[in-house]
C-alpha cells in the first residue's frame, strides 16, 4: 500500500488544516471549473430575466428557449456540482488530513465531468436543436450529445462520490482522526449518499432515453419518465442542501469557533435527508395523471414532512451555535447583541448568514406550500416554481459557496483576495438582488404566468392571447430590474474570485494572511452560564419563532386562494 | 473543538439535548404532522381535489372520442380558424386535446354546473394553465387524464400552455367560456 510521505502534504499556517498536494489540486480543478460554469450560467440568465421583462423582451423565441435551456443546466448542474465535488474533497482530504484516495482516478472524474458539459453546451447552443429544457421530457427530442453529455458528466460525479467515500476507509484506517467524523464531513457524506442514488436514478433515466433518441428502444412513456427523471431531478436539489448546510456548519466553525449545539441533533437532521429522498420526485408529480391521491399525500410528507422538519431544525443549530459561541465570548446581553456583534463586513459570514435565512424563508416556506397536494394546482409550472428554486439553490446553496470561496481563496489557493470593500458588498448586492428575482417570481406565478414561457404578452398569438393582470405584468419589470442587480453581484463575485486568483498577491507556503482566518473556540468553561435562564439560545429561538409565525400565515393564506377557484373533483 | 474537527466527547450520543432544540423539535414535528393532515383534511372538507381517475389511451383513441363530442355539441365556431365552441349538456364526459400548438376544441360551460373534463396530448407533453382561474395540470401523451370541474365565475377564460413544447409553445391558447345558467351563449 502506498502510503503518503510527509512531503505531499503541506500544513496551512493559517489555519493548520493538512493539505493532501493531489487532493489539493483536485479541488482547485473542481472550484474553478465551478466558476466558470457560474459565468456561463450567469450570463445566460441574465439574458432571461432581460427577456421576461416585457418592456425589454430581448431575445427572439428560439433564442430564448435555448439560452433558457443552457442557464438551467450550466447553473443548476454543472456548477453546483462541480462545487460539491470540491466540497467532498476538501471535507474527506483536508478536514480529516489524509490523502484522497485515487488522485488519477479524481482526475478522470474531473476530465469526464468537464467533457460532458462541454458536449451538452456543444449540443445546446452550438448546434442548437436541443432547447428542450434541463428536464428534456420525452418525447420532445434533444441532439444526442445533449444526453450523452449529461450521462458523461454523471459518471464523473459519481466516481468522485466513491472517492470520497474511498478517502473516509482510508482515514479511518490510517487513523488520521480520532473517534467519530467532524459534523461538517457527516453533513458532506449525507451529500455523498444522496449524490450515489441520485446519479444512479439520473443513468435509469437518461440512458434509455439516449438508447431511445438512438433509435434501439421505440417508446418511453411519458409518465415513468417524469417519474424517474424527477428521482434525479429533485434530489439532486437535495444534495445541494445536505451540502449546503455543511457549508453553513464550517462557515460557523471558521469565523466563530462556534460547535455543533449537540451533535445528535445536527446529524440526525442529515440523516433525515437521505431517509426521505427516494420518491421525492412525487413533489413534482401531485398535478400528473395515473397517480393516486394516497401515494402523492404519502410520499411528498413521508407522514411527517421528514426533510422539511430536518431543514428547520438546521435552522435553528446552525445559528443557535453561532449565537452560543458569540455569548460565550461575551456578547451575552440581551437578546441579539451576540447578532449585532458579528462581522457584517466579512463576506465569509454575511453570505453564510443570508444564505441561512434566505434559503428559510424563500425557499424553504414556499417549497412546502407548492409541495401540499391541492395547492399545486394553483401553482404546478407557473413562474412560482422558478422562483421558489431561485430561493433555495441560489439564495441558499450559491450564495453560501460564494461564501466558501471567499474564505478558500487565501487558504486553498493562496491569494490574497483583491477589492476587499466590494468583496464585503457583495454578498448584499448578490443576496438582495436574488431575493427580488425569487419575491416577483413567486408574485407573478401566483398570478398564473406560466414558466418556459417567451411573451406573456402573447403578441405574436394569431387570435390574440390571455391579458395578464398589470400587476403580473409589474411583478415581471420588477423581476427584470432584479436580475440586472443581482447579475451584478455576480459579476463582482466572478471578477474578485478570478482576479485575486490571477492578480492578487501571492502567499508563500509559510505566510499567514495577515487576518484571522479561522477563529479560535471559546474556552469550554465559557460556555457556562450564557443566555438567559435555562435557555442558552433565546435570540436564536425568537428568531425561529417568528419564521414559524410567517410560516404558518402563508401557507393557509394559500389555502384560502385554492378555495376561491373553480371546484376540482 | 468546532465543527471542523471530531466531537470532543467521544461518547457524544449519550449528551443531553439543549433545551432551546427541544422546544423547536416538538415544534417542528407537530408542525410537520399538521401539514401532512391538511391534505386529508382538504380531501374530505375542500373543493378542490384532483381526482386519480386517469386512463391509458392512444392519440387516435382520444381523438375519436374527441370528434364525438364536437360533433354532437357544436353550437358556433370561433377565431381566425373557426375553432369549433362546444356547448355540452351538464354532467357530460368533455374532451379537449393538447397538441403542438394548440388546444382543441373551445367549450361553452356553465356556471355552478358540473363536467366531466378529459384531458390529454396527442405529441408531446403540455400544460394546462386556465387562467384566471389559475388551474394547472400536467398533460401526457398516452394518458386520458378526467376531472370534475365546476365553473365558479362566469366569462371568458383561456388555457394557457404552461409546459414547453417547442417553439410554437407560447402560442398554444385555448379558451372556455363560462356562462350564467340557461343563458344561450350568444
Amino acid at each position: 500500500m502506498s502510503s503518503a510521505t510527509a512531503s505531499d502534504f503541506r500544513t496551512c499556517p493559517d489555519t493548520g488544516l493538512k493539505f493532501h498536494r493531489p487532493a489539493e489540486a483536485l479541488i482547485k480543478a473542481n472550484a474553478v471549473a465551478a466558476v466558470v460554469f457560474l459565468l456561463v450560467g450567469g450570463v445566460l440568465g441574465l439574458l432571461v430575466g432581460l427577456t421576461r421583462w416585457p418592456e425589454v423582451h430581448l431575445l427572439e423565441a428560439d433564442a430564448f428557449y435555448q439560452v433558457l435551456t443552457a442557464h438551467g443546466i450550466n447553473v443548476l448542474i454543472f456548477w453546483m456540482i462541480f462545487f460539491e465535488m470540491a466540497v467532498l474533497q476538501f471535507c474527506s482530504s483536508t478536514l480529516l488530513g489524509c490523502r484522497i484516495a485515487t488522485p488519477r482516478l479524481g482526475w478522470a472524474s474531473w476530465g469526464l465531468m468537464v467533457i460532458g458539459a462541454l458536449l451538452n453546451n456543444y449540443a445546446v447552443l452550438w448546434k442548437g436543436n436541443s432547447s428542450v429544457m434541463m428536464t428534456s421530457y420525452v418525447p420532445i427530442p434533444a441532439d444526442t450529445w445533449f444526453y450523452v453529455g449529461l450521462i458523461l458528466f454523471a459518471v464523473g460525479a459519481l466516481i468522485n462520490c466513491f472517492i470520497f467515500l474511498a478517502t473516509l476507509v482510508i482515514a479511518k484506517s490510517e487513523r488520521t482522526y480520532e473517534g467519530s467524523l467532524p459534523l461538517v464531513t457527516f453533513g458532506a457524506l449525507t451529500a455523498a449518499i444522496i449524490a450515489i442514488f441520485t446519479i444512479a436514478s439520473g443513468a435509469v433515466i437518461l440512458i434509455p432515453t439516449l438508447l431511445w433518441n438512438l433509435g434501439f428502444v421505440s417508446h418511453i412513456d411519458a409518465g415513468v419518465y417524469r417519474l424517474i427523471w424527477w428521482a434525479f431531478g429533485h434530489s439532486s436539489q437535495q444534495i445541494n442542501v445536505a451540502a449546503h448546510v455543511a457549508v453553513w456548519y464550517a462557515i460557523a466553525a471558521i469565523v466563530f469557533g462556534a460547535k455543533p449545539l449537540s451533535e445528535k441533533v445536527s446529524r440526525f437532521a442529515f440523516l433525515m435527508y437521505i431517509a426521505v429522498l427516494q420518491i421525492a420526485s412525487a413533489h413534482h408529480l401531485l398535478v400528473d395523471p395515473g397517480l393516486s391521491s394516497e401515494w402523492k399525500i404519502f410520499n411528498t410528507s413521508y407522514a411527517m414532512y421528514l426533510a422539511v422538519m430536518a431543514s428547520m431544525v438546521h435552522g435553528l443549530t446552525v445559528p443557535g451555535s453561532i449565537e452560543a459561541a458569540q455569548r460565550a465570548k461575551g456578547f451575552n446581553s440581551g437578546l441579539f447583541e451576540w447578532l449585532r456583534k458579528a462581522p457584517w463586513g466579512n463576506p465569509v459570514f454575511s453570505g453564510m448568514f443570508l444564505s441561512l435565512v434566505g434559503f428559510g424563508v424563500l425557499g424553504g416556506i414556499t417549497g412546502v406550500v407548492m409541495g401540499a397536494e391541492q395547492i399545486n394546482l394553483i401553482v404546478h409550472n407557473t413562474l412560482y416554481v422558478p422562483g421558489h428554486f431561485h430561493g433555495t439553490v441560489v439564495v441558499g446553496s450559491t450564495l453560501a459557496f460564494m461564501a466558501l470561496t471567499y474564505w478558500l481563496v487565501p487558504i486553498l489557493f493562496r491569494r490574497e483576495l483583491i477589492l476587499p470593500r466590494l468583496a464585503s458588498w457583495q454578498p448584499y448586492l448578490f443576496g438582495l438582488g436574488m431575493t427580488g428575482v425569487a419575491l416577483f417570481l413567486m408574485g407573478a406565478g401566483t398570478l398564473g404566468v406560466p414558466r418556459r414561457h417567451w411573451d406573456i404578452l402573447f403578441s405574436s398569438a394569431p387570435g390574440g392571447g390571455y391579458e395578464f393582470s398589470a400587476a403580473a405584468l409589474t411583478m415581471m419589470s420588477l423581476n427584470g430590474m432584479s436580475v440586472v442587480l443581482a447579475c451584478l453581484g455576480g459579476a463582482a463575485f466572478i471578477l474578485i474570485v478570478v482576479g485575486s486568483l490571477l492578480f492578487g498577491r501571492k502567499l508563500d507556503e509559510e505566510e499567514k494572511v495577515g487576518r484571522e482566518m479561522i477563529a479560535t473556540p471559546p474556552a469550554e468553561a465559557s460556555y457556562a452560564g450564557i443566555g438567559s435562564g435555562s435557555i442558552t439560545i433565546p435570540g436564536t429561538l425568537v428568531m425561529v419563532f417568528v419564521f414559524f409565525a410567517a410560516f404558518a400565515l402563508y401557507y393557509f393564506i394559500n389555502w384560502k386562494y385554492l378555495a376561491e377557484t373553480w371546484g376540482i373533483s | 473543538m468546532t465543527s471542523l474537527a471530531p466531537p470532543s466527547k467521544k461518547i457524544w450520543w449519550k449528551e443531553p439535548i439543549e433545551k432551546g432544540e427541544l422546544i423547536w423539535i416538538a415544534v417542528v414535528v407537530v408542525w410537520g404532522i399538521i401539514l401532512t393532515l391538511m391534505m386529508p383534511f382538504w380531501h374530505i372538507y375542500g373543493e378542490q381535489n384532483l381526482s386519480s381517475e386517469a386512463y391509458k389511451t392512444t392519440a387516435e383513441a382520444f381523438q375519436a372520442k374527441t370528434m364525438a363530442v364536437v360533433e354532437e355539441y357544436t353550437v358556433r365556431t370561433e377565431g381566425p380558424f373557426n375553432k369549433p365552441v362546444v356547448k355540452p349538456p351538464a354532467g357530460a364526459d368533455i374532451y379537449l386535446i393538447g397538441r403542438l400548438w394548440d388546444w382543441w376544441p373551445a367549450y361553452e360551460l356553465e356556471k355552478g354546473q358540473s363536467y366531466r373534463l378529459h384531458i390529454s396530448s396527442t405529441d408531446w407533453q403540455h400544460g394546462f394553465s386556465l387562467q384566471p382561474a389559475n388551474i394547472n395540470v400536467q398533460v401526457l401523451p398516452g394518458y386520458d387524464m378526467v376531472m370534475t370541474v365546476t365553473p365558479n365565475r362566469t366569462g371568458e377564460h383561456t388555457i394557457v400552455c404552461n409546459e414547453y413544447c417547442g417553439i410554437g409553445h407560447h402560442n398554444m391558447l385555448g379558451t372556455i367560456h363560462v356562462v350564467e345558467g340557461g343563458a344561450s351563449g350568444e
